[in-house]
Formats: C-alpha cells, sequence, structure tokens
C-alpha cells in the first residue's frame, strides 16, 4: 500500500476502490491480483490503478455475470503498453471528471453498476470509450475459453461436424 | 504442369476476378477451347487451408484492403472501412458464401413494368425474361447440385430451421423448406455430402458446399486453356486508338506491374471493384471512365433490403450446429403493394456463432441490454430478410480521395435506404418477430444489415445504351470486347440470393463470347 500512499491516495479511498472494482485488489507492486489470488495481471507502463479502471469499465460495458475477471483482464490488457499510455491517462482523467461531476470521487469508488453505466453515458462519444468498446467485442468474445460459458461449441470439423453430434436434437417444440 | 501465356499473346481472353461469375466464365470459356488467362487479387485456399472460426477465417478470406463509405445507411457509421463482407481470394465470395440458390421469378425480370414508375426509384426492365433464362438456371442448378431440383433431395432441418418452420406454420406459410442449397444432401460431382458442421461462412472444409475455388477452377485448368494468376491485382484496362480493350495492367504478389495483353476483356471483381476499376481505367478518349458513355457505371448499387431476427427461448436451440442457412420462408417473396411496398422478400434461417453475434447483434450496443441477449446465445434462433431494394441513381460507388496500397483511388460506396425498402423491412421484422414469438420467444431482436454481403447494380444491363452499360450479353453498350460478368450487371435485385443468377448469366455469357470469336465478331 505504501506506493500508492506516495501517489497521495487515503488508504480508504483504496479499499473502496478495491470493493468497488469487484473485489480486486490493487496491490502496490505494480500489478493487480483477485483477492482469492485465482488470478494476477501485472503491469509495467501504465499504473495499477488505471489498469484496475479499464477492468471495471469493460465489465460495465459488457457486463456478463458468469463471466470471470481474469477474461476481461486479457481483453484490456494491452493497453499496458507505451503506445497507449497516454490514452489510457487522458481517457480515465475524462471518465473520472464525467464521475465527479455527478458527486462521485472517481469512477471506480462508485458502488453500483447503474450509477457506473450514467458515467460511461456521458463519456460515450469520446474517442476514448469507442476503442475500449470496439476493442473488447474481438478482445472479450473472440476468446475461445469463455465460448463454453455461453454454450458456443466452436470449431467442429475435427469431430466429424454435427451430423451424428445433435445438428437436429431439439426436443421442446 | 499449368499452363502458362505470355504477357504479350494477345488472342487470350482476360477475366478480372474469379468469383462466381469470373470462375464461372473462365472454366466455361477453357471448356470450349478458349483461351482464359484469369487475374485474382486474393490467393488461393483450399478447404485444407479453411479454418472454422470466424474472425480468423475473416482474416484469411476477407477484402480488407481500403474503401471508404457515405450516406444514411448505418453501415457507414458502425463499419465505415467496411461496406461489404466479400472476399478476396481465388473462387472470390463463393468461399463464404451459404449455398440459398433460388430462381427469380418471372415477375422480377420486368421490374418497372409490374412495379410501375417509384418516386425516387431508377427501375428498369432486363433486357432478358424467365423464358430466355430457363435453360441456363438449369445448367447452373446442375452445376452447383442445387438441393430440391433435378432429382436432388433437400438436406435434413437443423434446430434453427425446426424452430423457423414451427414458427412459420403457425402464422400460416405455406412454402417453408429447407432451401434449394448448393450443398450436398448426397455425394454429388464427386463431393461428399454435408456433415453439418455450420461453418458454411467460413469456407466448407469437406467441399459438401459448391465454391468455384474446388471445382470450376481446377477443372478449367486442367483442360490446359486457363491460367489463373493470383494475388495479381489489375489496376486499369487498356484501350487501342481504335477504342478497343487491348489488355489489363496488374500489380504482381511483390508490387511489380505487368501488362497482359487480350482480345477481350472480361470485368467480374463484384460490385464495388468492376466499376472502380472502369473508373480508374479513364483515358482522355474516355475521360469518364470505359463504357460509361451513359454515366451509369457506378450507379443504382443495390444490396438487398435485408436485417436479421434473433429470438430468443427458454430452451435451448444451439442455432449453430448444421448448415448455416438450409431454411426458407418463401410466401412474401410475391408482388403484393397491400403490404405497403412493392416488391418481395424471402425470409432463410441464419445462425452466426458467439464471435460474429458480437459484432452485428447491435453493433455499437453495450450495456445489460445486449449482454443479456448473449448470455442466452445458446437459446436463440435466428433468421434473415433478403428482399428486392429499390436501384436509385445516388447509392453508388464513385472513386474516393483515398488510395489503396497501389496508389489507385479506392472505391466509395455511397447509400441511402429507399422508403420501399425501409417499409418492407419493417414489415419483415414483424413477420420475423411474430414467427418467433408463435413458438414461445421470450425476446427477440431486429438486427440491422450487416456489411453488403449481396452487391448488386453497378454496371447494369438494359435494353438501350443510354440505359446501362451493358446489353443483354453482359456486353458494354461502348466497347464490344468489354464485357461484365458479374452481380453489377444485375438490372434490378429481385427477392433472391444472385448467386445462382450470376452463374447462370456467366454460362450463358461464355456461350456467347465462345460463338462471337469463332464467327470473329470480336
Ligand atoms: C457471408 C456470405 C454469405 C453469402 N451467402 C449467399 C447465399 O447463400 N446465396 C447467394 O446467392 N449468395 C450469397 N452470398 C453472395 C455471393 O457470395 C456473391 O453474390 C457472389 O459471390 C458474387 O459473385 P461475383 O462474381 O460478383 O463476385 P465475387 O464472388 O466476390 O468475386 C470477385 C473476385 O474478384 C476479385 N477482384 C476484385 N477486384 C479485382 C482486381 N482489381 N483485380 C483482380 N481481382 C479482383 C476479388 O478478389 C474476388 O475474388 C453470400 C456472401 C457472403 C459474404
Ligand atoms: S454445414 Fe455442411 S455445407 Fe456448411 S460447412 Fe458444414 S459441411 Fe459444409
Amino acid at each position: 500500500m505504501t506506493k500508492i500512499d506516495r501517489k497521495g491516495l487515503t488508504r480508504r479511498a483504496l479499499l473502496g476502490r478495491a470493493i468497488a472494482a469487484g473485489a480486486l485488489t490493487v496491490s502496490g507492486a505494480g500489478f493487480i491480483a483477485a483477492p482469492d489470488a485465482a488470478w494476477a495481471l501485472e503491469v509495467s507502463v501504465i499504473t495499477p490503478e488505471q489498469m484496475a479502471t479499464l477492468l471495471q469499465m469493460a465489465r460495465d460495458i459488457y457486463p456478463h455475470d458468469q463471466v470471470g475477471d481474469r477474461f476481461y483482464a486479457v481483453a484490456v490488457k494491452g493497453y499496458d503498453a507505451e503506445g497507449a499510455k497516454e490514452m489510457v491517462a487522458a481517457g480515465i482523467s475524462e471518465l473520472n471528471a464525467a464521475a465527479q461531476a455527478i458527486g462521485h470521487p472517481d469512477y471506480l469508488s462508485i458502488g453500483w453498476e447503474e450509477d457506473r453505466v450514467k458515467v460511461l453515458e456521458a463519456v460515450e462519444a469520446t474517442a476514448f470509450f469507442q476503442t475500449v468498446r470496439a476493442g473488447l467485442v474481438t478482445g472479450l468474445y473472440n476468446q475461445k475459453n469463455i465460448w463454453p460459458i455461453f454454450g458456443y461449441q466452436g470449431e467442429s470439423y475435427s469431430q466429424g461436424g454435427y451430423i451424428d453430434r445433435g445438428f437436429d436434437d431439439i426436443d421442446w417444440l | 504442369m499449368v499452363t502458362k501465356f505470355e504477357l504479350n499473346d494477345d488472342s487470350v481472353v482476360v477475366i478480372i476476378g474469379t468469383g462466381a461469375g469470373g470462375g464461372v466464365l473462365a472454366n466455361e470459356l477453357a471448356q470450349k477451347g478458349v483461351k482464359v488467362v484469369a487475374l485474382e487479387a486474393g490467393g488461393r485456399y483450399l478447404p485444407e487451408d479453411f479454418v472454422n472460426d470466424e474472425w480468423e477465417s475473416f482474416g484469411q478470406l476477407a477484402w480488407t484492403d481500403a474503401r471508404t463509405t457515405s450516406g444514411s445507411w448505418r453501415v457507414a457509421k458502425d463499419f465505415a472501412g467496411l461496406p461489404a463482407w466479400i472476399v478476396k481470394a481465388v473462387g472470390g465470395t463463393t468461399t463464404h458464401w451459404a449455398g440459398a440458390s433460388i430462381r427469380f421469378q418471372e415477375h422480377e425480370w420486368k421490374a418497372l413494368s409490374t412495379y410501375g414508375n417509384v418516386d425516387g426509384a431508377n427501375l428498369l426492365d432486363w433486357p432478358i425474361d424467365a423464358t430466355e433464362m430457363a435453360p441456363w438456371y438449369e445448367k447452373a442448378e446442375t452445376k452447383l447440385g442445387v438441393t430440391r431440383t433435378g432429382d436432388r433431395a433437400g438436406l435434413p432441418g437443423n434446430n434453427n430451421f425446426k424452430v423457423f418452420e414451427r414458427g412459420a406454420k403457425a402464422l400460416g406459410y405455406n412454402e417453408v423448406h429447407t432451401g434449394r442449397m448448393a450443398i450436398n444432401s448426397r455425394e454429388y460431382d464427386d463431393r461428399m455430402a454435408c456433415q453439418q458442421t455450420g461453418f458454411c461462412f467460413q469456407g466448407c472444409k469437406w467441399g459438401a458446399k459448391w465454391s468455384a475455388a474446388y471445382t470450376d477452377i481446377p477443372r478449367g485448368e486442367a483442360t490446359g486453356n486457363l491460367e489463373v494468376r493470383e494475388r495479381s491485382h489489375v489496376a486499369r484496362i487498356l484501350h487501342n486508338e481504335a477504342g478497343k480493350v487491348k489488355g489489363v495492367e496488374y500489380f504482381d504478389k511483390d508490387g511489380n506491374l505487368h501488362l497482359q495483353k487480350a482480345r477481350i476483356v472480361c470485368v467480374a471483381g463484384n460490385s464495388f471493384e468492376s466499376p472502380r476499376l472502369l473508373l480508374n481505367s479513364a483515358s482522355s478518349m474516355f475521360p469518364n471512365g470505359l463504357a460509361n458513355s451513359s454515366g451509369m457505371v457506378g450507379k443504382n448499387y443495390m444490396r438487398h433490403t435485408t436485417g436479421s431476427v434473433y429470438a430468443i427461448f427458454d430452451k435451448p436451440v444451439r442455432m449453430w450446429r448444421g448448415t448455416t442457412m438450409a431454411g426458407i420462408v418463401q410466401d412474401e417473396a410475391r408482388h403484393d403493394p397491400s403490404r405497403g411496398f412493392v416488391g418481395g422478400f424471402e425470409l432463410e434461417t441464419l445462425s452466426l456463432g458467439l464471435p460474429f453475434m458480437a459484432a452485428f447483434l447491435n453493433p455499437g450496443g453495450w450495456g445489460r441490454g445486449f449482454t443479456t441477449a448473449l448470455d442466452h446465445y445458446e437459446n436463440m434462433a435466428g433468421m434473415w430478410i433478403v428482399g428486392e431494394d429499390m436501384p436509385q441513381l445516388n447509392n453508388g460507388v464513385t472513386l474516393s480521395d483515398v488510395k489503396d496500397q497501389y496508389g489507385l483511388p479506392v472505391a466509395n460506396v455511397n447509400f441511402d435506404d429507399h422508403p420501399n425498402d425501409v417499409a418492407m423491412r419493417n414489415y419483415a421484422y414483424k413477420r420475423g418477430i411474430e414467427m418467433y414469438e408463435a413458438v414461445g420467444a421470450t425476446r427477440a431482436f431486429p438486427t440491422p444489415p450487416y456489411p453488403s454481403t449481396h452487391n448488386l447494380g453497378t454496371n447494369r444491363m438494359s435494353e438501350k445504351p443510354e440505359d446501362g452499360v451493358v446489353n443483354k450479353w453482359g456486353q458494354s453498350h461502348d466497347i464490344s470486347n468489354l464485357f461484365v460478368s458479374d452481380g453489377s450487371q444485375f438490372t434490378t435485385g429481385a427477392a433472391e440470393n444472385p448467386t445462382l443468377t450470376i452463374v447462370a448469366l456467366a454460362i450463358r455469357q461464355a456461350d456467347f463470347i465462345a460463338r462471337e470469336m469463332s464467327a470473329n465478331n470480336i
């Protein structure tokens, strides 16, 4: 926590953020981690808070309660790059400014999704929002590992198609 | 050994593009002993190369060279650089296509006479009709192995079809079946039967679906009369002082420019690239582009009135299993102005995998309204609307300020819906939703049109030279040895998926070209 404190954040605000961010821990050591340590995402260019904000944004743009954070983390980890750094910093300040405009300290500290969505709606037209949203369409939904969560079976040629595997097995009509 | 023709061999027919039009024409001419050089911008991919993965396949096959868009259509906003979802590969878009193969209805060849003048539309009758086309359709159906034609059985219905059929029957529709599909229900023409893999849009790995890539093209090559040069992008068509075309300039895969001489040039690059090429070939003799004395090159672009309806049920459907589009309702294809629009539409089953569903369900959409739909992907069924849209003068292709990798102006595609298109789409959405509600859908989604898959009309066929670009043989009115051989010659679009008609026209055109060559008329 000391590192974060140096950036002028109170311990309380930080805890608030961690809770709002779907129980993510913004750790001081340059990474964010799931509280149960199931996964962690290291950041080297942008700050852990910025990554936590991006991750929360991703969840709020395409919320699927049955899809774990780690999939969203994979979808946004590409923003931890020199080329994206400025856009991320500027975009997140805009986002936080929009949160402040409706009386919240910042985006991450907003407890209810519907309140965060109001902030997102306020920045919906910005290039930052549109870049993050468009990136998620492939970054999230094209991860083969999430397909089973939605029931989608993906590739089928190697299994001989569905001719003997239920192409016409509907039984409730 | 694959045949090679010399660059300065001016006895060859040069075909630009090897899709439904160009690929078939190339083989048909080669079978008749005509020497053909087919230039194809894309690479060669065969069933073993195709991938059962939507985005990876898109990356492999789709045309992603620059294009620009304008107009009020939603595609210009959501997919500004991707007005069409078509292919750049040997075999063209017949690698991607779903295989729905239906004939025009008789009255659709005579749209202007049947519908009368429609405000703002630039309707015209085709210079050919159903009787003229019947034998060519039959040849096309035999070539493609279309189910429910000849003695070919229909495909079995998959889950998506069963839901669709139940809804259609509940609404009282009668013409409901698993479609006339260029997909083998049994082994046919050395290709195996459909294995219900469900990736028809990604290239059929079994070869059960017809594609020029592994039928017409290799068969044409086997005659020794056809050379297909892949990764060869045609930049310009050249003409002589007499105003006849004499060859084409193209860039090879390394970016080197070559000149291939020709006796005849046939343009078959699909409805954006074909007019673009004619416009980019402007010269001092033809300052408005080749074959453009009518000013109609690039005009009257049609894309079918489309849209989709997806619906969620309280139980699983698993629509992705099996053929992508083997299901049709034809009752609405008739012309019946009492519905509030001229022309008709087909309803066809359609399924997208999860990745494409996320991209196309409601482009730009986000939040729970969007994600709760995807949450029930397993319980979703889907259909597609294909209806006749109105040709309009201002819809079409012009040269953009943007240049491609070769420094050539790219196609700008401008499109506004005609009020008739909007009325038809809204009516079709309503009927589609009712179909699913009749089966107990808990939620339905009228989904906006995707980037265009059917691209038509930008070099249209006309009786009179002042009304269009080509005559009833696809031969340009202005230049007798310049032909258009793809969907851009469509005078009007009809309600049917276009490829069977493109193929029938190509077979017929090959017959004409071979005849005219031996009579020394061209
Ligand atoms: C996903 C999808 C599903 C479809 N399903 C159906 C269906 O079920 N039924 C149906 O009837 N239709 C369907 N279609 C439409 C069908 O594929 C097209 O109508 C048909 O392939 C068009 O034929 P074409 O000859 O005009 O062009 P294409 O088949 O697109 O061929 C054009 C070729 O020309 C090449 N080319 C372009 N410019 C140049 C140049 N300058 N130099 C060299 N080569 C060039 C391109 O690379 C391409 O290979 C579908 C399309 C898509 C995308
Ligand atoms: S469903 Fe049939 S036609 Fe479609 S890709 Fe699979 S095997 Fe081929």
